[in-house]
């Protein structure tokens, strides 16, 4: 490792050797935009938003490059909205909007891009998901439970757990719930029952305030997983 | 129709692979070769003994082309669809197949007998088009000779 | 028994050549999946009776070998040392063609005139192997043994010089092997054309407790055979190829493992392949202390699942981690972390294939052969509308029209040639005004195609070019692995403009769609599969773009391919009233009596083609 230096969008700047040329980005104050990404888990280039072009030599030959996923090393100059780093971004919202519509957020960022009437038509079968995988990615890195997962390929690829079966080994925490950047999971909490991916589970009182708080599988995962004793895991985030 | 599964036998392929994660894809085959498909007993055996979850048994039978989770047919017959047999007239050697089973492609006829698939080339292009039953490869088959490959594995012993 | 050194080695050949010196001559039946599909397996045992019932048996010895190539004429026999080529032996009746063959060939000493190859122009029946202008202008290096030895027997790979590449090789230093390929300028036989020997080199530097070696046996192009070919008929020469590949690339403690990925379709080639590594470990040419070198390495067979995207090297290597074949981002490029995140050197099988030549005769051979980008030779399955299809092993930078016509034969029937397809669903089409193109990886690219793995398809006068760009798209959108949205999503939005256009629903956007959907795939697709999906649409676009216009805005498939825009119609001055399509129409729609042309009701007929393909005078005319 050690300091390199870089350009982005015509201004130098020093980073870490190999650091990904999103993260350098960012901190620099570019706007570059994501959809599959989430610091707490890895990289995998699903949805090709944060396209750059990326180049080694002044007036040389670029490449299309995801920065979510490129490396960065001294001498690499970035554009991080250049002509057809927009156009792979207008195309690529275009189609995702197409598939799915009602996806939250998504027709405001298209239209930045200078999306405007949908040309592809509109679909309804994919309810909101845009296939990024957060949901995956959370569940196995930072849960630790892979329940969720895709199935099939291609066009026919889906999200959700095994055999698109109520999952047995799902906690019902919700973490791919409040990780899904379109809304597309759906979850509902009423009285003692929360409902997710078809099952339904018993939430757990927080035994100072009496709110309901937590599934109670949850909790016993987390003893597991952590030695944490149960009656230490009674109370809620406001009571603890 | 379900087939009634050995778990004997699946551990048995389990064991052979040393009941290694890596070789699920290998173990899927065996299985497979084994039922003509693969059965959900035998997958939920698949992710205990080799203590993974049960998503990765999913995504995996689901992705690749060769497995199936339904039953298949006794006999099989795949369409060659690449190129060569395309310009040589393949779509209307499937359309036939469709028109005398009686089913679309990736069906199974109601006796079980026949399954219809097609397949993105067999590496028999020189021998275009290629319809291939069960082992058997028939080369050079015409819309009009459909009819009688069908007849003929249709007489055999049931 | 064990070899463990060139003398060892030596006195295996030896010993197998005088066996078969021995012989008077020698009959080699191919046992290909082509020429078995015609029954050669029975025809070789119906011969072995013969054989025996005349006592020749220690005159006459018969094997089974590996695809000719020539895979239409099937089954093949070839008579040694006489280079007697016979074709379509028996295709209705074994018994008699090996009676006929024993009698005259094998007791009289005379040829079987109905056996032998005649040219379709010329009708000159043609006796000598080498002669025949399917073969004449080959130059056969990945496909040396194909076809003359028995897979199935490592003294007959060995006889034909067969692992003294190896043994040369453990007697250079691992980087002098590595420089005799860079020499060669040997590049990747499976589509990319990456330089083999820069490869190696870069997997060797890697720091790694271990290196994996790899054979890509995911031959999915539709429309090539040459790796199933040379696995079936040739499977000691892609061991050899691994086994000098692994001993260049190893360093120091770290060990190397092998593995062939093979596609699931090919049955016979992991049969073959298996085999031979049972014998390459028995002779201790696989496995630990190979040759008494002090160099282990073995490897083992996988059968790939039935994905197309398997064949792109990242994803390959999730399969064999046991995993859905997504390929990965390759920014840290797999010679570092490639399987199990260790360095990993990946070739295809006909890359394998060409190593054992290299090393033994030399790189300024292997170099001198070629053009300047493009070294060697490569295979091309010649198949489509040509008289003469099989598999054609030919130099670098041969013109394309000497492929289609000379060795091809020309076009059948006749007809019109219209195009080329090379490079399978990541290539594109070649007009017939560039028929003089010399082939190669550069020149192909140049013009909007590409080498891919050497599926060469041609195309006549009655194929539509946007119906071929559509099967592609078709054949893509359902081999897509789906984890980018590029790929996943704008090969469906492809697919939906084909189906309007291909039906006549098309309208002058579409073509606009389809050109910036295809810009944006190649600019943002996260593999191979994506990036180069755009190329058969685009290379059409680019030389029929007149064809296109048709669809939209005539409502015409000139071509008269597209099922919803063409009729069906029987031509009253060539039909001779044969009433064959009258019995075989399943809808009943064809009108006539015996020896008064025949017509078709359009209000019956489903377009179903049967008549099409029964017709023996070309009469069924599609407009």
């Amino acid at each position: 490792m050690g300091k390199i230096k870089l350009k982005i969008d015509g201004r130098e700047f020093s980073a870490e050797k190999d650091e990904y040329v999103l993260d350098i980005a960012k901190r620099e104050g570019f706007e570059i935009p994501t959809y599959c990404h989430n610091d707490q888990v890895s990289r995998e280039a699903r949805c090709r938003l944060c396209v750059v072009e990326a180049r080694w030599q002044e007036g040389g030959h670029s490449r299309i490059v995801t920065s979510c996923l490129y490396p960065a090393d001294e001498g690499l100059m970035v554009e991080t909205n250049s002509e057809q780093v927009r156009l792979v971004r207008r195309v690529v919202l275009e189609l995702l909007l197409a598939r799915t519509p009602e996806a939250k957020g998504l027709a405001e960022l298209a239209a930045e891009y200078g999306v405007g009437k949908n040309r592809f038509g509109a679909d309804t079968d994919f309810g909101k998901c845009i296939l990024c995988g957060l949901c995956v990615r959370t569940c196995r890195e930072v849960v630790g439970v892979e329940a969720l997962g895709f199935r099939m390929r291609g066009v026919l690829k889906q999200v959700g757990p095994a055999f698109a079966e109520p999952s047995s080994v799902c906690i019902g925490c919700g973490a791919c719930y409040f990780v899904c950047p379109t809304g597309h999971i759906i979850m509902t909490e009423k009285g003692d029952e929360r409902k997710i991916w078809g099952r339904t589970f018993k939430m757990e009182k927080c035994s100072k305030c009496g709110r309901y708080f937590a599934p109670k599988y949850q909790l016993e995962w987390i003893n597991s997983q952590t030695g944490v004793a149960m009656d230490r895991l009674s109370l809620c985030q406001d009571c603890k | 129709m379900q087939a009634k599964v050995n778990l004997k036998l699946v551990d048995e392929v389990i064991k052979s692979w040393g009941a290694d994660p890596a070789f699920l894809i290998p173990m899927m085959q065996d299985i497979q070769a084994q039922y003509n498909y693969l059965p959900r007993p035998a997958l939920n055996r698949l992710q205990e003994k080799l203590n993974i979850p049960l998503t990765r048994v999913s995504e995996v039978a689901t992705f690749y082309k060769t497995f199936s989770l339904k039953p298949k047919g006794k006999y099989i017959i795949q369409v060659c669809t690449g190129t060569a047999c395309h310009l040589r007239g393949a779509p209307r050697i499937a359309d036939s197949f469709m028109r005398e089973l009686g089913i679309e492609v990736n069906g199974t006829t109601k006796n079980g007998l026949f399954t219809l698939s097609t397949v993105n080339c067999l590496g028999a292009c020189a021998l275009a088009p290629v319809v291939k039953v069960n082992e058997d490869v028939h080369g050079q088959v015409s819309s009009d000779k459909v009819k009688k490959i069908i007849e003929a594995y249709a007489a055999r012993k049931k | 028994m064990k070899i463990n050194s060139l003398a060892d080695l030596e006195s295996v050949k030896s010993k197998a050549l005088a066996a078969s010196a021995a012989m008077e001559k020698t009959v080699i039946v191919c046992g290909g999946t082509g020429c078995l599909s015609y029954g050669s397996a029975e025809l070789a045992s119906a011969l072995e009776r013969k054989i025996k019932d005349r006592k020749l048996n220690a005159k006459v010895m018969l094997k089974m070998s590996g695809c000719h190539g020539f895979c239409e004429r099937g089954p093949i026999v070839v008579i040694e040392p006489d280079k007697i080529y016979y074709q379509r032996v028996g295709r209705r009746d074994k018994e008699k063609a090996a009676e006929e063959l024993v009698e005259t060939t094998l007791v009289q000493g005379k040829v079987v005139e109905s056996f032998l190859y005649s040219d379709p122009v010329t009708k000159e029946r043609m006796i000598d192997y080498y002669k025949i202008p399917f073969y004449a202008k080959q130059k056969r290096i990945a496909l040396r043994n194909s076809g003359h030895i028995n897979p199935a027997d490592i003294d007959d790979y060995i006889a034909t010089g067969g692992y003294a590449a190896l043994v040369k090789a453990l007697a250079m230093k691992p980087e002098a092997v590595i420089e005799e390929i860079k020499k060669s300028n040997l590049r990747g036989r499976g589509g990319g054309g990456y330089p083999t020997g820069r490869k190696w080199e870069s997997t060797r530097k890697a720091e790694g407790p271990v290196k994996y070696i790899i054979c890509n046996g995911d031959e999915g192009d539709p429309g090539a055979f040459m790796d199933r070919s040379i696995m079936e008929g040739d499977p000691h020469t892609v061991l050899e190829g691994m086994v000098i590949a692994a001993y260049a690339i190893a360093k120091g403690k770290a060990p190397a493992h092998g593995f062939i990925y093979v596609r699931h379709e090919y049955p016979l080639a992991v049969k073959n392949l298996t085999k031979a590594i049972e014998q390459a470990r028995e002779h201790g040419l696989l496995g630990k202390n190979i040759l008494n070198s002090g160099f282990d390495f073995d490897l083992r067979i996988n059968r790939g699942g039935g994905a197309f995207v398997c064949g792109e090297s990242s994803a390959l290597m999730r399969s064999l981690e046991g995993r859905v074949g997504e390929p990965r981002a390759k920014y840290v490029h797999a010679t570092e972390k490639g399987l199990w995140d260790q360095p990993t050197n990946l070739n295809n099988v006909e890359t394998y294939a060409c190593l054992p030549e290299i090393i033994v005769k030399g790189a300024d051979w292997f170099a001198s052969i070629g053009t300047k980008g493009s070294k060697g030779t490569k295979v091309f399955s010649l198949v489509g509308k040509v008289n003469n299809t099989g598999l054609v092993e030919v130099p670098m930078g041969i013109p394309l029209r000497e492929i289609v016509f000379d060795i091809g034969g020309g076009i059948r029937k006749g007809k019109k040639f219209k195009a080329v397809q090379t490079g399978g669903p990541s290539g594109g089409v070649i007009p017939d005004s560039m028929i003089d193109l010399p082939v190669d990886f550069d020149e192909l690219t140049r013009v909007g195609s590409m080498m891919g793995s050497g599926g060469l398809i041609v195309m006549d006068e009655e194929d539509c070019m946007v119906d071929v760009a559509y099967y592609f798209v078709k054949f893509l959108e359902e081999e897509s692995c789906g984890k980018c949205v590029p790929c996943r999503e704008g090969l469906r939005r492809m697919r939906q403009i084909f189906d309007r256009i291909t039906t006549g629903n098309g309208n002058p956007d579409d073509m606009v769609m389809l050109e910036e959907l295809c810009t944006a795939m190649k600019l943002g697709s996260l593999c191979g599969l994506g990036q180069t999906a755009a190329n058969p649409v685009m290379s059409t676009i680019n030389y029929f773009r007149s064809e296109y216009e048709a669809h939209i805005k005539d409502k015409k498939c000139p071509a008269g391919v597209c099922k919803a825009l063409i009729a069906y119609m029987i031509d009253p001055e060539s039909c001779t009233g044969c009433q064959l399509c009258v019995k075989n129409c399943p809808s009943g729609a064809i009108k006539g009596v015996k020896k008064k042309p025949h017509t078709i009701d359009k209000e019956i007929c489903i377009k179903c083609g049967v008549c099409y393909d029964v017709c023996k005078f070309d009469s069924v005319k599609r407009k």
